[in-house]
This record gives C-alpha cells, sequence and structure tokens, in this order.
C-alpha cells in the first residue's frame, strides 16, 4: 500500500535528529539554538509524517496497517512493524506532543541543552516503536531502551532529589520487565516465533498463560502504575523537568495499559479472565485511594502525580472487562488523559518557571494577575475531573459501563472516584489560583507569553473537541477493538458460557 | 598407513607455532637491545597477534585433530581463539602508555603476553587433559610474571604472589581431578571419557567436581573468586585489562568444551554444579559490587557476575547454551576492552587514578568519553537496545528452554541489582558537579573506546554475522 515504508520513518527520524545535534560543534549560544531548533523541525516533520498514516489509515479493517518487515536475528525474530486501531492514537499522541514538549522546555532549559535534546529525541524514538513493534523481542527493545533517556532527563535536568528518583524510576521498571523478558522467551519457545499477530493466534496452554500472565503484569503494572506500586511515579514526577512529566504522564503510563491490551488480553484470555478479579480490586483501591493521598498533598506535582495514578486505574478497570464500552473507554481515557495531564504538568511548569517551587501553599489569587493561566487551568482541572463536555467524561464514562455490565460492586465504588477526583482537583485549583493574592513574591508574576499560548493551544482545542465528539477517536479503534473483544470471548470458550445457559452442561 | 603418520600435522597448530617461535625471536631481540626496544618488541608481539589471527580466519571451516588426537581444531576453537587474539593484541596496544614510562620499560612484558596467548589457544585447542594441563600453566605461569611485572610497587607484588598461591592450588585439585578421571574412566582424551563416564562411579563423580573447581579458579567464579579482587587492584590497570579479557574467554571454552564433549552423558551431575556456581557468582557480582569505591575492583566483581551470567547457557547443556556462550563471551570482551580503554586513560597530572569518584563530572568535561563509556556501563547492565542485552537474551533463551525458570528468573533479578552499580557510575558522570579534569586520551586508546563503542551501541543493527558464526561454531561441539 504504502511506497515507502512510513512508519519507520517516523519511529527514526527523531533518532536521525538526534545524531544531527549530537554533530554540532560551534560555540556555546549558537549550539543551543541550533539544537533547540533541530529538535523543533524535527519533532513537527515527525509529526507531520506520522498523520500520513492517519490520512492513509483504514479505519473499517481491524488488521495491521503500514506493515514492515525485514528479517533481522537470525531464525525467526524479525524487524517487524505495523499499526492497528488500538496502537495508532499512541502513536499520534507521541508525535503530537514532542513538539509541544520541545516547545515547553525552550526558555526553562538553559543547562546542557544539547544533551537534553538528544535525550528527548531518542526517547521519542524509543515511544513510538514501542506502539508500532510487531515482535515481541523488537518491543522489548524499545520498551526497555526508553528507559535510558528518561533516566537521564530526570537525573540530570530534575530537581533536588533527582538522584534518588530516577534511580527508583529506573529500577522498579526494569525489575518489572526483566520478568517479562523471561516470560517472552518461554513463549518463545512455546511458540517457536516472537512475533505478535502469530501469537495472539497461539492457543497458550494454562499453566503457561498463568505464569506469563503475572510476568507481563508485572511489568505493565509497574509503568501504568497501578497501586501498590506507584509509589516510584509522584518521586519521578515531582522532580523531572516540566516536560519530562509531562511525556512521563501523557505516553510512558500508556505504554502499560497499552502493553496490557496487546499482550495480556489476547494471548493470555485464560488467565486475564482468572485475574480479572483482582485487577479490579487493585483499579478500585487505586482509584479510592489514591484520590485521597492526593487531598492530603502540598506540592501541585504530586498532587497532579497520585491523580493520574487514580484515573489509570480507570484504564485498567476498562481493559479487563473484556467488553467494547470497557475496552473502547480505556483506549479513549489513556488519549484524554495524555493530553490533559500533560497539559496540566505543563500548567504547573508555567507557574514553578517563574516562582521556582511547587508548593502549593506559595500560591493563592494568581487569577488577580495571570487571568489567561486561571482560564486554561481551569479548562485542564475540569477536563482532570470528567466534566462532561470535556474529553475526560467520555472515557471515564464508556469504563465504568463497561464495569457496570460485570460488576456493580466495583463499578459504584469506582464512581467514588470521580467524586473524590472533583474534590482534590477543585481544592487545587481553589488553593492556586482564587482568594486575594497575598503573597509578596506573586505581586510582579507574569501572565503566560505568546510561547506558553502556542504550546496550550492545540492542547485546548483536543480537549473540548474530544469531549463533545469524541467519534474519531472511537472511530479509529472501534473495529480493533471490537476483533480484540470477539477474539477474547472467543478464546473463554464455549464451555463458559454453556454452563451459564445450561446450569448442567456436560458436554 | 602408519609410516603416513610417523610426523604430526602441522598446520592446525600453525597460529601458536607462529606465536611461539615469534615469542622466542622477541625475547632474543629483548636481550640483544635491552629495555630500549620495548616500544618496538610491542609493535612486533601487536604484529605477530594478528597474524596469528589472520591464519586462525583463514584455516578452513572442517575439524581437523592432530598430536594423536589431543589437539583439535574446529569452528568452535576458531571462534574461541579469534576472541582471545584480539583481546590480548588490544591489551598489548592498550599498554604501550603504560610501558613508555621510564622505570616500567621492560621488554619481557609484550613476549609474556604473546607467551600466555600461545597457552590460552592451546587451551582452547585442548582435546585431551594432558594438553588442557599444558596450554594452562603455560597461559598461568605468564600471567603470574605479568601480575607482578611493576616490582617496585608492593601492590603489583602482592597482586603476583596471591594469584601465584592460589593459581598453583587450583592447579593442584584440577591435576587431582584429571588422575581420579583417569583412573575410573582409563582414557585421558575427551572422546574416551565420554565413553568410560557412562558407567559412571564415585571416583568419576569425584574427578568432576575437583576438576570443575579447577576450572572455575580460572573463570573466577564463585566459590573459587577470592583472588580476583585483589588482583585486579594490585595489578597495574593495562594488565588488568589483559587479565580482565582473554584468560578468561580461553578458559571459558574450554569449561564449555570439557563439558561437552567429555561429560556429555553424566550431564546432570555437572549441571547441577554449574546451576549453582552460576547463581553464586550472578548474585554475589552484582551485591558485592554495590560497596565498592575502586573502579577496578568494581569491575573485578563485575567480571564474576558476568561469567555467572555465561554459565547460565552452558547450564541449559544445548546447542543453544552453548551457542549463548559464545555470543556472550564476544560482546563481554568488546565490553571489557572499552570500559577499560577509559579507565586506563583515568590519569591526572601527579599519576593514575582508580576511584570512580575521579569520573564526577566526566559528561561536562569530557562529552564524549562520557557517553561512550555510559553506553558501555548500560551494555554491561544489559538494557536493550545496546550489545549486552543480546548477551543474556541468548543465554536465558537457553535457560527457559531447558525448563530452568528458576535460574532465569534468579539471574534476571541479580541483573537488576547488577544495575543498581552501573547506573551509580553513570550518575557520577552524568549527574555529579565535575572533578578536576582527567589528562586528555591517548590515541589508542581512544581507537578501542571508538571501536568497541560502536560495536555495542549498533550492534542491534546488524547482530546476524555474530549470532550465525556462534550457531555454527557451536554445533560443531556436538
Amino acid at each position: 500500500m504504502a511506497s515507502w515504508p512510513v512508519l519507520s520513518v517516523t519511529t527514526f527520524l527523531p533518532a536521525f535528529g538526534a545524531l544531527l545535534i549530537m554533530m554540532l560543534r560551534q560555540e556555546d549560544e549558537a549550539v543551543k539554538r541550533n539544537a533547540r531548533w533541530i529538535a523543533l523541525w524535527t519533532t513537527i516533520i515527525t509529526f507531520a509524517v506520522s498523520m500520513v498514516m492517519v490520512w492513509r489509515f483504514d479505519s473499517g479493517s481491524p488488521e495491521f496497517q503500514f506493515v514492515e518487515r525485514q528479517p533481522w536475528l537470525a531464525g525467526t525474530i524479525t524487524y517487524h512493524m505495523g499499526v492497528d486501531g488500538i496502537s495508532l492514537p499512541f502513536v499520534i499522541l507521541t508525535t503530537a506532543l514532542m513538539p509541544l514538549c520541545i516547545l515547553a522546555s525552550w526558555k526553562p532549559i538553559q543547562r546542557r541543552v544539547k544533551e537534553y535534546m538528544v535525550a528527548f529525541l531518542v526517547l521519542e524514538t524509543m515511544m513510538v516503536g514501542t506502539f508500532a513493534a510487531l515482535d515481541v523481542v523488537v518491543f522489548y527493545l524499545f520498551f526497555e531502551g526508553g528507559l535510558i533517556p528518561m533516566f537521564l532527563i530526570i537525573g540530570v535536568w530534575g530537581g533536588p532529589r533527582r538522584v534518588y528518583a530516577s534511580f527508583k524510576f529506573f529500577l522498579y521498571t526494569l525489575l518489572g520487565s526483566v520478568l517479562m523478558l523471561i516470560a517472552i522467551l518461554a513463549m518463545y519457545g512455546e511458540a517457536g516465533t516472537t512475533d505478535i499477530p502469530t501469537l495472539m493466534a497461539h492457543d497458550f496452554p494454562r499453566t503457561l498463560q498463568t505464569w506469563a500472565w503475572l510476568a507481563f503484569f508485572a511489568s505493565f503494572a509497574v509503568k501504568m502504575p497501578m497501586w501498590p506500586v506507584h509509589t516510584w511515579l509522584p518521586d519521578a514526577h515531582v522532580e523531572a523537568p516540566t516536560a519530562g512529566s509531562v511525556i512521563l504522564a501523557a505516553v510512558l503510563l500508556k505504554m502499560g495499559g497499552y502493553g496490557f491490551l496487546r499482550f495480556s488480553l489476547p494471548m493470555f484470555p485464560d488467565a486475564s479472565e482468572y485475574f480479572a478479579p483482582m485487577v479490579f480490586v487493585l483499579s478500585v483501591v487505586a482509584i479510592v485511594y489514591t484520590s485521597l493521598v492526593a487531598l492530603m498533598q502540598e506540592d501541585v506535582k504530586k498532587l497532579i502525580a497520585y491523580s493520574s495514578v487514580a484515573h489509570m486505574g480507570f484504564v485498567t478497570m476498562g481493559i479487563f472487562t473484556g467488553n467494547t464500552q470497557g475496552v473502547a473507554g480505556s483506549v479513549f481515557q489513556m488519549i484524554s488523559h495524555g493530553i490533559v495531564s500533560g497539559a496540566l504538568f505543563l500548567c504547573v511548569g508555567v507557574i514553578y518557571d517563574r516562582m521556582h517551587t511547587r508548593e502549593i501553599a506559595a500560591y493563592g489569587g494568581l487569577v488577580n494577575r495571570m487571568p489567561v493561566y486561571a482560564a486554561i487551568f481551569m479548562l485542564f482541572t475540569l477536563a482532570n475531573v470528567g466534566l462532561p463536555g470535556t474529553s475526560g467524561f467520555v472515557g471515564e464514562f464508556l469504563t465504568l459501563m463497561g464495569a457496570f455490565r460485570v460488576n456493580t460492586w466495583v463499578a459504584t465504588i469506582a464512581c467514588l472516584g470521580v467524586i473524590l477526583s472533583a474534590c482534590y482537583a477543585l481544592w487545587l485549583y481553589r488553593k492556586v489560583v482564587f482568594g486575594a493574592l497575598e503573597k509578596p513574591s506573586l505581586a510582579a508574576i507574569r501572565d503566560v507569553e505568546l510561547r506558553e499560548i502556542v504550546v496550550f493551544a492545540p492542547l485546548i482545542v483536543l480537549t473540548i473537541w474530544f469531549g463533545v465528539y469524541p467519534k474519531p477517536v472511537l472511530d479509529m479503534s472501534a473495529a480493533s477493538v471490537s476483533a480484540l473483544v470477539q477474539s477474547y470471548n472467543e478464546a473463554l470458550g464455549t464451555p463458559k458460557t454453556a454452563a451459564l445457559g445450561r446450569p448442567s452442561a456436560a458436554e | 598407513m602408519t609410516n603416513a603418520v610417523e610426523l604430526p600435522l602441522l598446520y592446525p597448530a600453525m597460529p601458536e607455532i607462529v606465536l611461539a617461535v615469534g615469542a622466542m625471536v622477541l625475547v632474543l631481540i629483548g636481550a640483544f637491545r635491552g629495555d630500549r626496544s620495548t616500544g618496538a618488541v610491542g609493535g612486533f608481539a601487536v604484529m605477530l597477534l594478528i597474524a596469528a589471527g589472520v591464519l586462525v580466519a583463514l584455516m578452513p571451516s572442517e575439524t581437523v585433530t592432530t598430536f594423536g588426537g589431543s589437539f583439535v581444531v574446529d569452528s568452535f576453537a576458531r571462534f574461541f581463539k579469534l576472541l582471545v587474539l584480539i583481546g590480548s593484541a588490544t591489551a598489548v596496544l592498550m599498554s604501550t602508555d603504560f610501558l613508555s614510562t621510564e622505570d616500567r620499560r621492560k621488554f619481557e612484558y609484550p613476549v609474556l603476553i604473546v607467551l600466555s596467548t600461545t597457552g590460552m589457544l592451546m587451551l582452547v585447542s585442548a582435546a585431551d587433559l594432558i594438553a588442557l594441563y599444558l596450554g594452562l600453566e603455560l597461559m598461568s605461569l605468564a600471567l603470574y610474571v605479568v601480575a607482578a611485572i611493576d616490582r617496585d610497587r608492593i601492590k603489583s607484588t602482592e597482586a603476583g604472589l596471591k594469584y601465584f598461591v592460589l593459581g598453583a592450588l587450583s592447579s593442584g585439585m584440577l591435576l587431582y581431578g584429571a588422575s581420579l578421571i583417569y583412573g575410573s574412566t582409563g582414557s585421558v582424551t575427551f572422546a574416551g571419557i565420554a565413553q568410560g563416564a557412562a558407567a559412571g562411579g564415585v571416583g568419576l563423580t569425584f574427578g568432576l567436581v575437583f576438576l570443575l573447581a579447577g576450572l572455575c579458579f580460572k573463570i573466577s567464579a564463585v566459590p573459587f573468586h577470592m583472588w580476583t579482587p585483589d588482583v585486579y587492584e594490585g595489578a597495574p590497570t593495562p594488565i588488568t585489562a589483559f587479565f580482565a579479557a582473554a584468560p578468561k574467554v580461553a578458559a571459558i571454552a574450554v569449561f564449555v568444551r570439557v563439558t561437552m564433549t567429555a561429560f556429555p552423558t553424566v550431564g546432570p551431575q555437572w549441571q547441577q554444579i554449574v546451576v549453582f556456581v552460576s547463581i553464586a557468582s550472578m548474585a554475589l557480582g552484582s551485591f558485592a559490587a554495590i560497596g565498592q569505591t575502586n573502579i577496578k575492583r568494581l569491575m573485578a566483581y563485575s567480571s564474576i557476575g558476568h561469567v555467572g551470567f555465561a554459565l547460565v547457557g552452558l547450564a541449559a547443556g544445548t546447542v543453544e547454551g552453548v551457542q549463548g556462550v559464545m555470543i556472550y563471551m564476544a560482546i563481554y570482551l568488546a565490553m571489557t576492552l572499552g570500559t577499560f580503554a577509559v579507565i586506563i586513560a583515568m590519569k591526572r597530572e601527579e599519576g593514575p587514578v582508580e576511584e570512580i569518584a575521579d569520573l564526577a563530572g566526566l559528561a561536562r568535561t569530557k562529552p564524549g568519553v562520557a557517553f561512550v563509556l555510559g553506553m558501555m556501563l548500560f551494555s554491561l547492565a544489559g538494557i536493550p537496545p545496546l550489545a549486552g542485552f543480546f548477551a543474556k537474551f541468548y543465554v536465558f533463551l537457553a535457560a527457559v528452554n531447558a525448563g530452568l525458570y528458576v535460574l532465569a528468573v534468579i539471574g534476571v533479578v541479580t541483573s537488576v541489582v547488577g544495575a543498581y552499580y552501573y547506573l551509580a557510575i553513570v550518575k557520577v558522570m552524568y549527574f555529579d558537579e565535575p572533578a578536576p579534569a582527567l589528562s586528555p586520551m591517548r590515541g589508542e586508546l581512544g581507537l578501542v573506546l571508538a571501536v568497541t563503542g560502536l560495536f555495542v551501541i549498533l550492534f542491534f543493527v546488524y547482530p546476524a554475522p555474530l549470532v550465525n558464526a556462534a550457531a555454527a561454531a557451536a554445533k560443531s561441539l556436538f
């Protein structure tokens, strides 16, 4: 179909840009300027190339598209790339957010700009590759490779406790992933291939499913992150520079959810069904408990980080309902959360750049000096709460609907999370934006400048657009989601459904 | 027919002969021209090693045996010989600066390395216990002397003595094991032992344990690793680089050959030993390295851990496993040489430094070196997409396919612990404030670092040649 490998170009163009930046040899100021511009143009062009895929994508087909295949490691492991309706939205989310991240780092990052831009571009290659890989080993390569640039981003450009945060991030994620590697090897031994479409069709024996599911769960649950392995996230978020937090919240967390959809559900359906109650419990705990924890935070970024954990709880809940609403809702919730939480971290970045503190108590009454900022911040706060008309509502609503069909209690308790999220989000907003402008340090604070408005504008448009008219995203993923749900329910087998229909089914 | 074999076939042993004769010539040059000739002798040594490498590479690909069946050249031997020669040649090259200072201008050093390398090549090709012992002793005796070559430094002499005493002990154990094996199987050739071993027996088991214990000394696997940190730290840095690379590769090769060709019939017996040694090495290598502040000691523990990982492949006892070990050692060699190129270059005005803290802020004083070293360290930790990941991938693949799940899980978990101390070095280089700048890196070290760095970073682009070569070589053992 495509005459040129559009997917590989999207994946490796950022790496190429990183190479260009690495080769810059000029005096300091010129290097800084050129590194920024090269990074910006690379990400914009990458985004443009990825839009070609949206243009040519056939959303009526659940098949993988833009498929590329090359022999790679000796044997059956091939360089196999392709996207379907589930992965394409994530690819676009990544490529769309990257130029904004570069813009958001334009002024705040003044130290070692060259290395910073290289790290971000390499990270983009890894992220796009993770979503586009159709071979488990290639997937693992990209999935893990992203750790290196993120480790450096947190560790070099982060806050005061950056060393602790970066080590915790790296080691937590690595520990989960190496267990997944063992499962991948075991699947390779069992099926004789690492090709994802083939593995999806393979019927794995029950014991292997159970163990492999747990191993994949170890990796993705840490990445998501699910309660109780979420503790790396608040640290990493708080210490990372603004753009790092944005990428972390908007894209890296989604790798976990994507992994559940791509591996756990289709490859280990029996185990997924077996462990679904456990996932529900963990999700509900995450939703309620981390919302309560968020209420107690004194640090703006930490509060948003905990709210991310709560929102990811809706995603895991939705995925393991195994019905169309739940799964489609999860995909939508992840995309929406990518936009909204990314924007919220950018909002925090705006005031952090001016005041160099993230303490909630240091702010108050910003609306008096920063009316435009207050409006932007309000929109994203409400989207985070899940107000109808913003994208946050659609995802939460669909996942809750999916959960209701499976387990009423789970859905009921999860609904509490919606209320709690309103509590902490509005409380944060009131503390930071409303009230009298009493702090003398805030007296001279400037409102958002043009560069920042340029960063926020697309996010504002998308939040409202997807809230009012979520069809583009839902349509894009619809065919793949229904194919996934159908094969999942078929794999669970007729015996069980028969048993439900006829209690005495002996055959 | 008996007439035709009076003189053994010599051409399979040509690389060894070239090295041995060459070493004699170098000794003569040194004896006549004195210490002034050190530089020239070093250059000739590198050329000799390269020539031997070319000879190995040009050999036909079938399996040849000679010297009454005690010397075998197959794809497996050629693969490891090439690795050994690359390791030795690079080590001599990296010693250039060390040898150029006045009080260390000793021409014996390159000669000893060539002799030791001859021993390693014999070791790799050994097909009976006597050839094995000869090769091992030729290799080790030269190594003992090299460790102590910095005669005026107490640490270096201590390292040499320690290495000698423990090495002699391990040789004794190995010999004792060999005699027990001979006693119970009636043969010293690996093929003969394989036949005789089928009957089993207590004597054979004891012999096997002693033989493997002796070999574990040479690869510095736990619990026979105690000498490693002291010798690594005490020996002059270029010599440590040599110790960490070539001898280890050769010893692993003979370890694999002995277990796979002499004892295939008693697989379960040695496999449990290898599993234990492997787990113990991985665990000790990861945990003990955490507290180290001296980078050479840290590399010693790191090498212990890596031997443990390589043995994971051997524990599987399959073609895949052997292939995994071979890939592991090839990649390990590149990572070790690259890392040591930086450690050798760690110098200030006042002399060499070897604390991890001396690397502080290297990312700002020398961004290029820091970047490549950082990639080496991530690769040693086994993070994809760097070469070190593929090394681990293949050994764990073999282990999982052989059903050794527990070993595989313990292995990957210790690799996470190991990642911690590699990250700690990256942290020092990238996150900390710069320490006083190090002296500029010398050309040959920069070259080694660049070549190994490219290999480690770009391995994933085209891994097929190494993987296929290892697969073909592994098959020649079965």
